[in-house]
């Protein structure tokens, strides 16, 4: 896989042995901890806001922020859950951290555990990631080994255990809720919010859930400090980030930037540009449930606010390249069959209308669709926005809705036609 | 029957979780990994070492992919049928494998060797197309390359 070009995220995944301890510490590894260790739980939500750092998995939600509801002197124990069950289509970027190097988020955790008062830690892994489960736990116990997990870590007096949880296929259970319904042993079902998980989260307990590359920001803001991660990206888009390019490029693979770079340049720089040099077509920026941009919008910032006022969103920062052979119809068909699939079943609106806008599409692809189809579909899509417990539903509605918007015409092509003028296709 | 080795596995999943319900995932891939699905009298079974109820173990079972609830293959061959790898041939490969092996999506070749499921995406769309091979992943497959793996696998 090209791509881990970075020098605070990805610094070392191209070194041998970088899942190793050895080669973690050589590289700095470490050092963020016994220095975490001297400062106040306070200091430490206080540097993760000031840095900026918004959450990697999707809704950018400020970390420090998210810290700091964590109630205090509740005497129950606190619980930190890493996501790692990246299961949104198009993302494939906290695997390469668990995978290349367990130890960065291994003491990012440890960080994270210690800012919240936390003592216990559950990464949650999805269960395909089988290798990278065994990776995790091979450097959880050399971790153990050295002092940094266990009891009384580094003299401190501070107890913190980690240990790997993995999920057994399902995307609901990347949701916070279901996520937390899955580590107690139960189907992965959404619970209702409020209450939030920082006040009552996996058994009962507070619980803070944040994403793997989130936590993985962490040991760099305390060894470099909040003006240095500040300062990367813009103002309210800060930090290095992990960008994932697949689809139609000459060179996908996970690339590491600042945050708030252009999408253009990702493509063509990073990405080398699109096979054979045909046209973008249409990008989906974030994973399946980002409203596609055309390839005349992809001069566009790569970050949280920019996609937003764009009409779209950042998710993950995982863009999906199609050229001018991409079927837009058959795309949406795809994203919506996953999200049909992956419906939990709980709500009403996304449970039915996740497969009515599934077999909408394959009727209108397989041209057997009529005009009124594109608007039976879009008030489909406004029958389940914001009418679900989780926001799967909207997941399921939003690229449903901005592929029949930006591509209307393709859509109304294949009804008057009566056929796919794609033949269905992608080239392969 | 679950192995002696694979109760044992179990029963110790218990001191290390919260609670018997929390280890119960744990306790599936466990089982599963020790007969290959999980029967309905694999289910009990679980269920006895955890004393927890048949229906809870039934539930959590049905709600998650990977847990098998029909006997499978030897080698499971699951293909991600999402858009990364749909951009890159995944579906090809997907009908080079039921045309090779004469099995559609679900199904068992009739000497037990093989099961074929598409599945959504695997997380590994910058080496797409992907094909997991029971628990390992398979990266930028070419059709050379598939051909060869169906052979390479007794
Ligand atoms: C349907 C659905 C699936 C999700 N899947 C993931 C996931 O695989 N990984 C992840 O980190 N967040 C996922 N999220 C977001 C989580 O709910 C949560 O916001 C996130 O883990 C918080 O971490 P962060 O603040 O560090 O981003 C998902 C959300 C929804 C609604």
């Amino acid at each position: 896989m090209a791509g881990a070009n970075g020098n605070v995220l990805t610094k070392i995944v191209h070194l041998p042995g970088s899942e190793t301890i050895d080669v973690y510490r050589a590289n700095g590894g470490y050092v963020a901890l016994p220095e975490a260790l001297k400062k106040s739980s306070d200091d430490l939500i206080d540097m993760v806001k000031r840095s900026g750092l918004r959450g990697r998995g999707g809704a950018g939600f400020p970390a420090g922020t998210k810290w700091g509801f964590v109630p205090k002197g509740t005497n129950k124990p606190v619980y930190l859950c890493v996501n790692a069950d990246e299961s949104e289509p198009g993302a494939f970027k906290d695997r390469l951290i668990c995978a290349k190097d367990p130890h960065q988020l291994i003491e990012g955790t440890l960080i994270s555990c210690f800012a919240i008062g936390s003592s216990r830690a559950y990464i949650y892994i999805r269960g395909e990631f089988a290798a990278e489960a065994r990776i995790l736990n091979a450097a959880i116990e050399e971790a153990r080994r050295a002092g940094f997990i266990g009891k009384n870590i580094l003299g401190s007096g501070w107890d913190c255990e980690v240990s790997v949880y993995r999920g057994a296929g399902a995307y609901i259970c990347g949701e916070e809720t279901g996520l937390i319904e899955s580590i107690e042993g139960k189907r992965g079902q959404p619970r209702l919010k409020p209450p939030f998980p920082a006040v009552v989260g996996l058994f009962g307990c507070p619980t803070v859930v944040n994403n793997v590359e989130t936590i993985a920001c962490v040991p760099h803001i305390v060894t470099r400090g909040w003006e240095w991660f500040a300062g990367i990206g813009t103002e309210r888009n800060t930090g290095p980030k992990l960008f994932g390019l697949s689809g139609h490029v000459n060179k996908p693979g996970v690339y590491e930037a600042p945050m708030g770079t252009n999408l253009r340049t990702l493509i063509e720089e990073f990405g080398g540009g699109v096979p054979g040099g045909r046209p973008v077509k249409a990008v989906i920026p974030g994973g399946a449930s980002c409203p596609v941009l055309r390839g005349d919008e992809i001069d566009i910032p790569m970050d949280f606010d920019s996609l937003t006022r764009a009409g779209s969103l950042f998710g993950t920062g995982t863009p999906v390249i199609m050229d001018d052979t991409v079927c837009m119809v058959r795309a949406a068909w795809i994203t919506a069959r996953f999200f049909a699939h992956e419906s939990c079943g709980q709500c009403t609106p996304c449970r039915e209308g996740a497969g009515w806008l599934q077999r909408l599409l394959w009727r209108i692809e397989t041209g057997e669709g009529e005009e009124k189809d594109i608007d039976t579909l879009l008030s489909v899509t406004d029958q389940i926005e914001g009418n679900t417990i989780c926001a799967l539903g909207d997941a399921a509605a939003w690229p449903a809705r901005g592929f029949a918007k930006k591509f209307r015409d393709e859509f109304l092509q294949h009804i008057r036609e009566k056929r796919c003028p794609f033949g269905g296709g992608s080239h392969s | 029957m679950l192995s002696a080795q694979a109760r044992q596995t179990i029963e110790a999943l218990k001191s290390s979780h919260e609670t018997n319900q929390s280890a119960l995932i744990p306790a599936l891939h466990a089982a599963q990994a020790d007969q290959g699905w999980l029967s309905a009298e694999t289910q009990r079974e679980v269920g006895e070492i955890l004393g927890l109820p048949e229906q809870t173990v039934r539930g959590v079972v049905s709600f998650y992919t990977m847990f098998y609830q029909r006997p499978v293959g030897k080698h499971v061959l699951q293909v991600c049928r999402n858009l990364s790898c749909w951009l890159r041939g995944g579906h090809d490969l997907q009908r080079q494998i039921s045309e090779k092996l004469g099995i559609a999506d679900g199904e068992t070749t009739t000497d037990g060797r093989f099961t074929l499921i598409s599945v959504e995406c695997l997380g590994s769309c910058g080496t797409a197309p992907v094909l997991m091979v029971n628990d390992d992943y398979h990266e930028n497959l070419t059709p050379e390359a598939m051909e060869r793996l169906l052979t390479e696998l007794t």
